[in-house]
């Protein structure tokens, strides 16, 4: 890493930025940086520009030399929690054994700087923040030098910093600690110099994970395992179908049970259910099982699985909203019939379900509340419980606890888990309430991924390339009817269903993409890699079709189709193919090679799998996959995610891995019925390759999920000679 | 409501509660131990694993009732015992947690592998860890640790 790194997040962070130090009240160094009018709300007239800015903190250096780093997002199994902290600490100088962590409460100043609202997802928390979290570090240090430099009158320059120390001329030295109170009275920089990359002794190295441990020992406490003085625990009784309403219930055998606090009715984003608050969870739960309860279901649509794929397919018959027309709309009827391909693809709605199951515990004390939510959407929960508690979000305090998990799930648009839990303890005044899902709450939930058809027709030219694609997309949209449908749809396309798609890197002519979003009622969301879990898996199982065809290797027809300028794609493709070679060419009998890449949220991915048929299944034996994700601050949080996140992408092929309707009400239940992978399911090893970069950082979250099932079967398809465009994989 | 006298990590603890709490609900709120997980309650996903006399049990459909003087013991007591204490070291030195609420079961049932097969193949693995569930399907790593684990161990 030579080159100095190429900022293509500077343009950012061109708005007005600023930092501020508040009180020194705990004998500390408070940095908090500020950001006028975030990129997007001024586009989307999203969350309104920060007007107030309260002395929230970044960075606190404690006087026992612990340097305590404010993490802006939540922690739900990324590794952020450590990878911003290296970024700070790093331009800090700081000693990283001293460096601890924590997840800061909703705020302002903890918006995302580019999404203009606290959340996680698209992949954006390291690639928004790599800079903000540099300018925080190289500030404060700046700001310790010149304490240090006026404590011992000479000038900054003459100051240098290592390991939480400054040093200065003739043997000088100055802990960082002694000099937090003085640095915390300097004016913080406009400007700080930032470290060229020959100079990080954090970025780019492999550091471990600073929750490990407490993971490993289980004293690391989640939302669920949140305990406060009198707490009671509430469920809730859903309607069986969505929109469903009470019309009326019995609770006597359920208030029957000792510890059973109160029963009630509670309004629901659509419809109403019962809340249940008891002592412990499992008298609630025991109590709700008893509840006698009339749902009103007349009126709401039942949707039915079958009856739906009908009408998807009849729609991917016709053209839908255009979201790219590119070349020659007729190329394709210039192409023998028989050089062409018709494919006909179902996926179907997807669960996230964390292992953690969904909770939100709120205490409402008339003039002010408390709420602690791991939450992905910490701006809107925050703000929907205030709305519900009739209250100023800034007399709600707002507590990011630590997830298990959550994929999207704890991202909901309309923050329907925090929403009951505002609810129920407005009932409640001065009791905390933690409300918790079961899974059985979870897996029949809603806000899945959502069903989608896609037919495409391929006319292939007389170079075996395909010369006219007529793609259409059919499924709901994720944000119609939401704040986010100015920003994510255009032209009546949903651009969450065609990416990877619409956007493809292959270089293909004459490329029609459209798409219907149909309404059904079924609550859907955006689930680890959004459009691109069924993109990829139509695009990157076609173009393997196509290099058969062809009888031309798959990874040299990609690297052939691909253009020029994608980049990141050709270079993980050749580091793959090198990486790959040898078990590639020394594989044993009854096994098949997969191939497979796509780019999302900036990161390119390749990925080649051995597999074999075992039991009816497929079984993974290697994966080798091949990253270029910019800079990676810490390869071996980025190699973890992608050994595991590539497992994560195999949820699609499971046997039971689709939530399916019957007259209205889902079919699954629990695990038993909706069955993401266990170890037997997934890859055996994964050797995950960095390609090496001094790019701007760019997401690892999602980019490992879209690539492993289309190359799973694409390795199945040489072992059976059958195309599998069917999810899940429900026989062999 | 029923009284009993509970023997958990080599500790006597007295809980009262309904007969039919599963152990796992008496672990996390009656007694705060909150290291054992609930994940789906129907013991298909192992978040909940504790050792019931030495043997890897589901908490989550054990009802408290059944548990008379067994020895309990949870995540909590794990490091007290030689093969879980260096279990959780490997856990830690290969860097296997990500959201980590899974962990306290498959150290569980790592550690219960590991007392009856102190060389475990694959297969052995794949047979053990079959029933805990990762979402985060960080089973790469899982396979890595318990197979240092078992090296440091011989």
């Amino acid at each position: 890493m030579k080159a100095a790194i190429k900022l293509k997040n500077d343009l950012h962070f061109t708005r007005r930025s600023f930092l501020r130090v508040s009180t020194v009240a705990a004998g500390g160094l408070f940095v908090s940086l500020y950001l006028d009018l975030p990129a997007l709300a001024q586009e989307g007239n999203q969350a309104p520009p920060p007007k107030v800015y309260p002395p929230d903190a970044f960075v606190h250096i404690r006087p026992d030399g612990k340097i305590l780093i404010t993490v802006n997002r939540l922690e739900f199994g990324q590794g952020v929690q450590t990878a911003l902290p290296m970024i700070l600490a790093d331009e800090m100088d700081a000693d990283w054994s001293q460096v601890i962590a924590e997840l800061a409460p909703a705020a302002d100043v903890y918006k995302d700087p580019l999404f203009g609202i606290q959340m996680v997802g698209g992949s954006g928390s390291i690639a928004h923040s790599f800079q903000q979290y540099r300018e925080l570090g190289a500030k404060t240090r700046a700001m310790l030098i010149a304490a240090a430099a006026d404590r011992w009158k000479v000038a900054p320059d003459q100051c240098r910093t290592e390991n939480s120390v400054v040093r200065g001329p003739g043997n000088q030295s100055a802990r960082y600690a002694e000099l937090a109170e003085d640095a915390a009275r300097k004016p913080v920089p406009d400007k700080a110099r930032l470290k060229s990359a020959s100079e990080f002794r954090l970025i780019g190295t492999k550091v471990r994970r600073l929750d490990s441990r407490p993971k490993c020992d289980g004293s690391q406490k989640f939302g669920l395992d949140l305990d406060l003085p009198g707490m009671k625990i509430a469920v809730v009784a859903h309607p069986p179908v969505f929109g469903g309403s009470v019309k009326s219930f019995d609770d006597k055998d359920a208030r029957a049970i000792e510890g059973v606090r109160e029963v009630f009715e509670i309004p629901l984003p659509q419809g109403s259910g019962v809340a249940v608050v008891a002592d412990r969870f499992w008298t609630a739960k025991q109590a709700r099982d008893r509840l006698k309860i009339d749902w009103n279901t007349a009126g709401v649509e039942h949707p039915d699985s079958a009856q739906l794929w009908s009408k998807y397919k009849e729609l991917a018959r016709t053209q839908g909203n255009v979201a790219v027309a590119r070349g020659d709309e007729k190329a394709m009827d210039k192409i023998a019939t028989g050089n062409r391909i018709v494919a006909e693809y179902e996926f179907p709605y997807l669960a996230h379900a964390p292992m953690e199951p969904l909770n939100a515990t709120v205490r409402f004390d008339g003039d002010r509340a408390e709420a602690w939510v791991g939450s992905q959407f910490q701006t809107m929960d925050h703000m929907v419980i205030a709305e519900v508690l009739g209250l100023k979000p800034e007399t709600v305090t707002f507590h990011t606890e630590f997830a298990g998990g959550g994929f999207g799930r704890r991202a909901v648009i309309d923050c329907h888990v925090p929403r009951e839990a505002a609810l129920i303890a407005k009932r409640f005044r001065g009791t905390a309430i933690k409300l918790i899902w079961s899974r059985e709450d979870d897996v029949r939930g809603g806000y899945y991924r959502p069903m989608h058809a896609h037919r495409v027709e391929i006319g292939i030219g007389s170079d075996g390339m395909p010369a006219a694609w007529r793609h259409v997309v059919v499924g709901q949209s994720i944000v119609a009817g939401t704040p986010f449908e100015s920003l994510i749809v255009k032209n009546g396309v949903d651009e969450t269903a065609v990416e990877g798609t619409a956007d493809t890197s292959y270089n293909i002519p004459n490329l029609h993409v459209s798409a219907h979003h149909p309404k059904v009622n079924v609550p859907v969301l955006w689930w680890r890699s959004v459009g691109h879990t069924h993109t990829a898996f139509v695009m990157e199982t076609l173009i393997d079709e196509l290099a058969t065809r062809a009888k031309v290797d798959p990874i040299v027809y990609r690297r052939k189709l691909l253009k020029p300028e994608a980049k990141k794609l050709l270079s993980v493709l050749d580091l793959m193919e090198e990486k790959s070679k040898s078990w590639r060419s020394n594989l044993p009998k009854g096994h098949a090679v997969g191939i497979s890449c796509h780019e999302c949220f900036d990161t390119a991915v390749a990925c080649a799998v051995d597999v074999s048929i075992e039991n009816k299944r497929p079984k993974i034996h290697r994966a080798t996959v091949a990253v270029n994700c910019g800079l990676a601050v810490n390869p071996l949080t980025v190699e973890s995610q992608f050994q595991a996140g590539v497992g994560f992408g195999v949820t699609q092929l499971m046997a039971n891995g689709a939530i399916t309707f019957k007259n209205g009400r889902v079919e699954q239940r629990n695990f038993d019925g909706y069955t993401p992978p266990y170890i037997i399911d997934a890859p055996v090893t994964v050797d995950v390759h960095i390609v090496p970069s001094t790019e701007a950082p760019t997401g690892c979250g999602e980019p490992p999920v879209p690539v492993i099932s289309p190359a799973v079967v694409n390795a199945l398809a040489k072992l059976t000679g059958k195309r599998y465009r069917s999810l899940p994989l429900v026989s062999l | 409501m029923a009284t009993y006298q509970l023997n958990i990590n080599g500790q006597r603890k007295q809980v009262n509660v309904d007969p039919s709490t599963p152990l796992l609900w008496v672990l996390r709120e009656d007694l705060k131990m909150t290291g054992t997980k609930y994940g789906c309650g129907i013991s298909a996903c192992g978040a909940c694993t504790v050792h019931v006399d030495g043997v890897a049990t589901r908490s989550c459909v054990v009802p408290v009732s059944l548990i008379g003087n067994r020895e309990i013991v949870t995540i909590e007591g794990i490091a007290q015992d030689p093969v879980g204490r260096v279990v959780q070291e490997a856990w830690v030195d290969k860097d296997v947690v990500q959201c980590g609420y899974c962990q306290s079961g498959q150290i569980m049932s790592a550690v219960a592998l590991l007392k009856s097969t102190s060389k475990p193949s694959d297969t052995n693995i794949e047979e053990s860890m079959g029933g805990n569930l990762c979402r985060c399907a960080t089973y790469v790593r899982i396979r890595e640790a318990i197979k240092s684990a078992a090296l440091q161990l011989k």
